[in-house]
């Protein structure tokens, strides 16, 4: 068994019947992977990590691995992950989210989680359209593209899911793809290592949706989209805007400090006694 | 407030009352939204949870409240959330899950005038049917409602004993009138309060099963960090806590969640006798409604008429025996209501027939006074 494998398998939950849900060649083994390898990496044990995801293929993420794991209701991951970590801020809180769980259902949580700062990593597995449901349109399906729902073409403009949270308030922002393996795992790793709240959107790719209906290709041919189609934040500026027209940038988008709300709730707890012993 | 002399009379409004509960019940941890009117809980608690080192959050609305009370109860934490008709539409989803994985909170409704919107200031009990059915899907639920001030703060200790000890969600259907309404009470002090806490897993790690039938039917409750790892899922689970689609499976879990609540029905089934003993004309109420009978109970008994009132303070799982019992001798039986008829319902439900039930519906955004209810006693 290779080194790797190895690891991966120091964290899956041998009393889980398997196999997974996922289809083959679905990119969400790679994701939990580079997670695997990031927390390992970090040297966190297992009962100090919390996995909280939403609904969706990758709702299923938490269940496979041996860590205190959560899978709450469509779009509100994010909600029991504040009440998680506030209640115990000692947990280091993992919520893994879908792009129609993040940004559709639970929008509003995504922003009002950015803009709140509290310490928590959320993982976005962006593959552009709803898969377990059957392949309708999600909030980053490309305009002009196919779904189930949209059968003649899709009429509405997608989300940049790392740019709104961004924009929201988020203290770190990492966008990565499933070929950039090596990139996603040091992406992950710094979410985790940052205090406040962390944002890391995954492209991925659904061939078994999105790929299907707009004639995209197999696993290994939206693998290769990916590749030929992410550019490095450190090159961007390199590129004419024609050159980056149909390109989408990887690496760090964003890294700031802003107070952390776990820390200024300590702050509030102490001058409220203060107040009270007065 | 530390120094404060024992079991001092206390000017406090029903809300209050509820946040003084939820403190003495070991509450701390409180998120929430802002609705009329049970802002005052927020309000309240926003100051007084960070000075006992507990935590108040406001949300971004009740669905993101409840997601996070459910969170926090997850890491161990003693959670409730406050709202009032269009906020607890909203917490219908994760109450659902709260059901289905078991997790102890308490979820304060102050009704007021529904639907929608609806009327923001004025009482009603319209959310009664929907406190019991509101989520989707066969789920036991705990609801209780206080009918006054001292109520308020007895009730909510209660309804965290139960949500601690049954894994379960329970509501406090509180309405507008005893929410809002002053009055001088005499809280016990905290020592002299009963306290139950859930039942944590006592067996090593790798031998707790975290979702196993026990005699109670309730399993012990596994805290995030405490280093019994497990699945916590809103999908009906397996033994284990792993998604399941096993007939054998499934049932099995289906009727212990009902159980664990039915089994105990003695426990929770809370009702108070106003002279039924010898009562031939009966007032089933709840809420603030039960106050107004009581007051019209004595009226018509200093008239001569031999009336009673059965208040319920558990509505769900609903007093079946009790109001059987009751009612065995009564002919008819008022239920006096702020709705159109929702307990109503419940009674003829299970009297099945026996007595004519009467029903007194007020849905104009006033209260049912005294009055009203001894009119009726009067004329019958």
């Amino acid at each position: 068994m290779a080194e790797i494998t190895k690891l991966v398998h120091k964290y899956l939950r041998h009393d889980k019947k398997f196999p997974h849900v996922w289809c083959p060649g679905c990119g969400n083994g790679i994701v939990l992977g580079a997670m695997i390898r990031a927390i390992d990496r970090l040297g966190y044990s297992k009962d100090e990590i919390v996995m909280v995801s939403g609904i969706g293929c990758s709702g299923r993420l938490p269940v496979y691995v041996d860590f205190n794991t959560l899978h709450t209701t469509h779009g509100r991951a994010l909600t029991f992950a504040t009440g998680i970590k506030l209640a115990k801020p000692e947990l280091k809180v993992i919520v893994v989210m879908g792009d129609g769980d993040a940004t559709a259902i639970g929008g509003n949580h995504f922003i009002h989680a950015a803009r709140r700062n509290i310490n928590l990593t959320a993982i976005i597995i962006n593959n552009n359209i709803y898969g377990m449901t059957g392949g309708q349109y999600s909030p980053t399906t490309p305009y002009g593209m196919r779904a189930t729902t949209a059968p003649y073409r899709h009429i509405e403009h997608a989300f940049n899911i790392a740019e709104l949270a961004v924009t929201a308030g988020a203290v770190f922002v990492g966008r990565g793809t499933v070929y950039h393996a090596r990139l996603l795992d040091k992406l992950i790793e710094k979410a985790l290592l940052k205090r406040g709240f962390g944002v890391v959107e995954i492209i991925t790719h659904c061939h078994t949706q999105y790929g299907r209906r707009n004639r995209m290709g197999d696993a290994v041919a939206m693998m290769n989209w990916q590749k030929e189609h992410a550019v490095r934040i450190e090159r961007a500026g390199d590129l004419s805007e024609e050159e980056l027209k149909d390109k989408f940038t990887i690496g760090v988008l964003a890294d700031r400090d802003l107070p952390v709300y776990t820390e200024q709730y300590d702050l509030v707890r102490q001058q409220a006694r203060e107040m009270l012993s007065r | 407030m530390a120094k404060k002399r024992k079991n001092k009379p206390r000017l406090l409004q029903g809300n209050e009352a509820i946040v003084e509960g939820a403190l003495a019940a070991g509450c701390s941890f409180f998120a929430g939204y802002p609705i009329t009117p049970a802002s005052e809980i927020s309000e309240i608690l926003a100051y007084r949870l960070p000075q006992v080192g507990g935590t108040f959050i406001q949300m971004e609305d009740e669905i993101a409240s409840l997601g996070a009370v459910i969170g926090a109860s997850l890491a161990g934490a003693k959670s409730m959330t406050a709202t009032s008709g269009p906020g607890f539409s909203l917490m219908q989803e994760n109450l659902g899950f709260a059901c289905v994985a078991e997790v102890p909170c308490v979820i304060v409704n102050v009704m007021r005038g529904g639907p929608s919107t609806g009327l923001p200031t004025n009482p009603s009990q319209g959310d009664v049917m929907q406190s019991r059915w509101g989520t989707h899907g066969d789920h036991p639920i705990i609801v209780l409602a206080p009918s006054s001030v001292h109520d308020s703060f007895e009730i909510t200790i209660k309804a965290f004993n139960f949500s601690e000890r049954y894994r379960t969600p329970v509501i406090v259907l509180s309405d507008e009138v005893v929410a809002h309404t002053r009055e001088t009470v005499i809280l016990p002090e905290p020592e002299e309060v009963e306290v139950l806490d859930r039942i944590k897993p006592s067996m090593p790690p790798e031998w707790y099963i975290p979702y196993e039938d026990t005699s109670r039917g309730v399993p012990p409750m596994g805290i995030f960090g405490d280093g019994y790892r497990y699945h916590v899922t809103g999908l009906i689970h397996d033994i284990r806590g792993f998604p399941t689609a096993r007939a054998d499976e499934i049932e099995p879990f289906m009727k212990r969640i009902h159980r664990k609540i039915s089994q105990h029905f003695h426990d929770i089934q809370i009702v108070r006798h106003f002279f039924t003993e010898d009562a031939e004309l009966l007032i089933i109420a709840y809420g603030s409604v039960a106050r107004s009978a009581r007051r019209a109970v004595l009226d018509a008994r200093e008239m001569g008429v031999k009336a009673g009132l059965l208040q319920l303070v558990t509505l769900y799982p609903f007093p079946r025996r009790d109001v059987v019992d009751t009612l065995r001798d009564i002919d008819v039986v008022l239920v006096p209501e702020m709705n159109m008829g929702q307990i109503s319902r419940e009674v003829k439900r299970v009297n099945e027939g026996m007595s004519r039930v009467a029903t007194l519906n007020r849905i104009d955004g006033g209260m049912i006074t005294p009055q009203q209810i001894y009119e009726w006693l009067m004329k019958e």
